[in-house]
């Protein structure tokens, strides 16, 4: 039906819709300290040892921007391809809640620190552009704990303070697929640039999820809801199918489509509406009188670009250039820096091509097994690449490198060791080889006579036999054409 | 030697530091005086005991080096003071003891002052009476049952009565000009970003400023060389190179230009005040000054701006007030009620009716009609000021519209009460210094206060104008110690 198969589209009876999705990613900064105090952000310390008087806005108590945050969303910025913009304002969020002291949010409404920007995607039927509509800096609230006081709702304030750089998207992405390669795009951008670590687990990375739908081919947007703080990309597909699903069957039905804040309850697998529009806070945004317009000079944002790393996009184009991998090869490795200096080490001394199917194919394999990152990879970047010229120089054959292989991964010991204490090592001797067929024909004659007779398939049984024999030692291409002589 | 508490500031330096006096003998003075004046309700804190004490380690090893050595003061309760309790005037602040200083008290005490206690103040600086306060009226020494201005009322009347040598205040539309005016004493609103603010309980974060308020204008100046500083804490603190205002200060204003904004001619106005005025304008050309008339168009809208920009910022900076950290907090059933309760409870009449107009004139659909349109007035008050500066060093102007009223007379008519800032507010708004020196007294005796304002910073020119002014003038304040048995 759609002309392009990687096209998301609801079925109902005679339609068919499309669902149009924008994203308010929450990042936190990568820093020592709080956007506008010197407390620690540390994560998992005991609950209030993080908190300054600015943070539990005490009475005549204020903020003090800390630069380190401001170039860290520069950075970002210059790394989204996005406009800088040189005078900024602070504003006031104002709404009360128990986790939020000041009885206020610092945010950046109208004059953000960064405007538009974009993020290219990488899928399966080619690259996408999604735009960036602006980042802003911003104060975390603390935290709410409801369930460990049966009468009490608890409060943690190490959170509170901490910065935040809020990147909203346009609404360009129109897929839970394209959702979860934006999010993994915008990590790998700013974990190549130090400035947000994208843990999930940890909050540093949580996302707000507008979601629409209309009928395919119409240019009009359908009425969004909002899903509220989803932590988890997985969670945010979901979210979006339900979603998605529930708007076009509000359509179907002829109902319209209340403009809202959801929340995304990921036991039942489905969203709920928060509150409407009508209920919506008034923020009572306004600029925030402690704080001066943040101006920012040509020069400052000419030192922060000497900083910038070179970049997931840049590097997959020197990859495909350079060392010949596919497209699709060389955005796995770039996906995030760790991998492809990994890479980068590997095939400093050895085979590309090789280097690229073991990392991308067993190594990734083994370390997702034991849920392990490619830093705390157990095998060496020296030793994969000296694995690799194992094979390549014909010592092992590639089956017996994986056995080596999975010693590898039990500490990192180098390959060669491993090859010679095992007595590893490929049979290549053509008269070793002769000697072991000539046992296999002898101890099959029968089927040698089958062969001879035109049972042409059992010459699989017979290389089979042969590398049974020699303990998968022997060299196949050799045993290979030695059968075929004899047989 | 007159007697102790009748001595300025700078005498009881010279004393100090010649050793005819020790900071213990002047602190147990103030502390007798102040103890035997309750009825004027000046304190809400008193810390007499430790300030005899502090005042005699520091006779032990005297530093004279410092530039209040010894001193005894009182401070407005407005500012944070580590381990002592500090209420803003305010039941939601009663149990709030500060573990932090603020930076003005601290410059204060790092130059040898000794804290007498806190004074008495309209609850947030709100008001223009001191009627506002949660802890009561504060009686003007002046008269039985006048006010002594406000928001500063508790230090206007400490200073005046000489519980105090001298005082710090706040200033966000008046605050300190105003009940200084009310007192017959000086008192000086900076510069915006001279003072920190930085520990001071904030009214409206883009018009507070700390100021200095005393018995004349060269212990004003000496006390503002210590408050005034640049501070890495307060965002909105400058750094310029400050004066040695005291040192520095200089009655020759010969050929100095004084300008006369006609605008501040107003309907109604007392013919007492256009008298003063006059009679001002008169010292001024005494002096050697030459006297210029300038035009400040848009001081009409002056209030109004005010009231739109400083409710907005207090309705937000007051939201931190809210019974979950620290302060009072009333039993709710839940989060929203307790909220309620405590805001309903804690916060006096004034207090939430600023923090109602702050939340309205924010609101969306408002936000343009009103916070905005105040912030472009604002720059055009501005701006005016700019204008009138090409011409002019300095500005005249009465300090208040009228003399310190009764206790009472406008408690229930807020917009008369706001209409006492008129000639002050411009001042907060385009964030200029303006000082209040006593000038004169009306027909019932009560002191009426001239008001100069300067340009940015040039804080050393108002003082020296004030300071010629002054000798001129020859004020002499009129009290009886009627509160005294």
């Amino acid at each position: 039906m759609s002309k392009d198969k990687s096209e998301y589209l609801i079925n109902r009876k005679d339609n068919q819709y499309e669902v149009v999705i924008g994203l308010e990613v929450h990042a936190q900064v990568t820093s020592e300290s709080k956007l506008f105090s010197t407390s620690s952000t540390k994560f998992g310390a005991e609950p209030n040892t993080q908190v300054s008087l600015v943070d539990a806005a005490l009475p005549g108590m204020l903020p003090v921007i800390n630069e380190y945050c401001v170039k860290q969303a520069i950075k970002t910025g210059i790394g989204l391809k996005a406009k800088i913009n040189k005078r900024s304002v602070f504003d006031r969020k104002n709404y009360f809640y128990a986790d939020l002291p000041q009885g206020y949010q610092i945010s950046q409404f109208k004059d953000p620190i960064v405007g538009e920007g974009k993020v290219i995607l990488d899928m399966p039927d080619g690259q996408k552009e999604v735009g960036i509509e602006r980042l802003h800096l911003e104060q975390d609230a603390g935290k709410s704990i409801h369930d460990l006081d049966p009468k009490n709702t608890l409060v943690d304030l190490n959170r509170s303070g901490v910065a935040l750089m809020e990147i909203v998207s346009k609404p360009d992405l129109r897929s839970p697929d394209e959702v979860n390669a934006y999010v993994k795009k915008l990590r790998s951008i700013m974990r190549y640039l130090g400035t947000c670590d994208g843990n999930m687990q940890e909050g540093s990375l949580r996302a707000d999820v507008n979601v629409s739908v209309r009928k395919k081919g119409t240019k009009e947007f359908g009425t969004r809801c909002e899903i509220k703080n989803v932590n988890s990309i997985k969670f945010m597909q979901m979210a979006i199918e339900y979603e998605a699903n529930r708007q076009v069957d509000l359509l179907e039905e002829g109902q319209s489509i209340d403009q809202e804040t959801r929340l995304f309850d990921t036991k039942k697998n489905e969203t709920r509406s928060m509150r409407s529009k009508e209920d919506a806070h008034d923020y009572r945004y306004f600029p925030d009188p402690d704080l001066l317009p943040l101006e920012i000079s040509d020069d400052f944002i000419e030192k922060l670009k000497l900083e910038i790393p070179e970049l997931p996009d840049e590097k997959k184009k020197r990859f495909i250039e350079k060392f010949k991998v596919s497209p699709y090869e060389a955005t796995i490795l770039v996906s995030d820096n760790e991998t492809s200096n990994y890479f980068e080490n590997v095939i400093k001394k050895s085979d590309v091509k090789l280097a690229t199917n073991w990392i991308i194919g067993e190594l990734f394999a083994a370390l997702n097994e034991k849920n392990l990152e490619i830093t705390e990879s157990p095998i060496s970047a020296g030793n994969l690449s000296k694995l690799i010229n194992l094979i390549k120089d014909g010592t092992i054959s590639g089956k017996i490198a994986k056995t080596v292989f999975e010693h590898m991964m039990e500490g990192d010991k180098d390959p060669k060791k491993i090859v010679e204490e095992k007595g590893l090592k490929q049979e290549s001797d053509p008269k070793a080889l002769e000697a072991l067929i000539d046992k296999v024909i002898d101890d099959n004659r029968e089927k040698a006579t089958e062969y001879k007779s035109g049972k042409v398939k059992l010459f699989g049984f017979f290389v089979g036999q042969v590398m049974k024999v020699s303990g998968g030692k022997a060299n196949p291409q050799l045993v290979n054409e030695i059968l075929k002589k004899k047989l | 030697m007159s007697h102790i508490t009748k001595q300025s500031l700078s005498e009881l330096i010279k004393n100090i530091k010649d050793k005819k006096l020790s900071s213990t003998e002047v602190t147990k003075a103030f502390v007798e005086r102040s103890e035997k004046s309750k009825e004027l309700n000046a304190y809400v804190t008193e810390d007499f005991s430790a300030a005899i004490d502090k005042a005699k380690r520091f006779d032990q090893k005297p530093n004279l080096d410092l530039k209040l050595p010894g001193i005894p003061m009182a401070v407005k309760d407005l500012f944070c003071t580590k381990n002592i309790k500090t209420t803003a005037g305010s039941k939601i602040l009663n149990n709030f003891i500060p573990t932090y200083e603020s930076t003005v008290t601290q410059n204060i005490w790092n130059e040898g002052a000794i804290l007498l206690g806190k004074l008495n103040c309209d609850e947030f600086a709100m008001g223009s009476s001191n009627e506002t306060s949660f802890f009561g009226n504060v009686q003007n020494p002046i008269d039985k049952d006048l006010v002594p201005g406000g928001s500063s009322g508790g230090s206007s009347s400490a200073v005046a009565a000489q519980l105090t040598p001298i005082t710090i205040g706040t200033d966000t539309g008046g605050s300190i000009r105003q009940p200084a005016s009310f007192t017959g004493i000086v008192g000086l609103k900076p510069t915006y970003g001279s003072c920190s603010r930085y520990g001071i309980v904030a009214f409206a974060s883009s018009l507070d400023q700390a100021g200095p308020m005393a018995q004349n204008v060269k212990d004003c100046a000496l006390l503002h060389e210590v408050i005034s500083s640049y501070d890495e804490k307060d965002s909105t603190s400058i750094d310029f190179k400050r004066n040695n205002y005291s040192k520095e200060l200089t009655n020759n204003i010969k050929g100095k230009k004084i300008g006369i904004p006609k605008e501040y001619r107003v309907d109604g106005m007392p013919k007492e005040i256009e008298d003063l005025w006059k009679k001002g304008i008169d010292y001024v050309k005494d002096c050697g000054a030459e006297i210029i008339d300038i035009s400040l168009p848009h001081t009409n809208y002056a209030l109004p701006t005010y009231y739109i920009v400083a409710p907005a910022e207090a309705s937000s900076n007051l939201a931190r007030y809210d019974g979950v950290k620290y302060g009072f907090r009333a039993d709710g059933e839940n989060l929203i009620d307790m909220y309620e309760k405590t805001r309903s409870e804690g916060f006096g009449a004034e207090v939430q009716r600023r923090i109602m107009i702050g939340t309205y004139v924010l609101s969306s659909g408002y936000y343009d009609a009103y916070y905005l349109k105040a912030q472009k007035v604002r720059k055009l008050i501005k701006n005016d000021f700019d204008e009138a500066y090409k011409k002019v060093d300095a500005i005249l102007t009465p300090s208040t519209p009228s003399s310190a009223f009764k206790i009472g007379e406008k408690t229930n008519d807020p917009v008369s009460m706001y209409l006492n800032d008129i000639f002050t507010v411009p001042v907060n708004l385009a964030g200029l210094p303006g000082i209040s020196i006593p000038a004169g007294h009306d027909a019932k005796g009560y002191p009426l206060g001239l008001q100069i304002i300067g340009k940015a910073f040039d804080e050393q020119n108002l003082l020296n104008i004030a300071y010629a002014m002054e000798e001129k003038i020859n004020f002499k304040n009129k009290i009886t110690d009627w509160w005294i048995k």
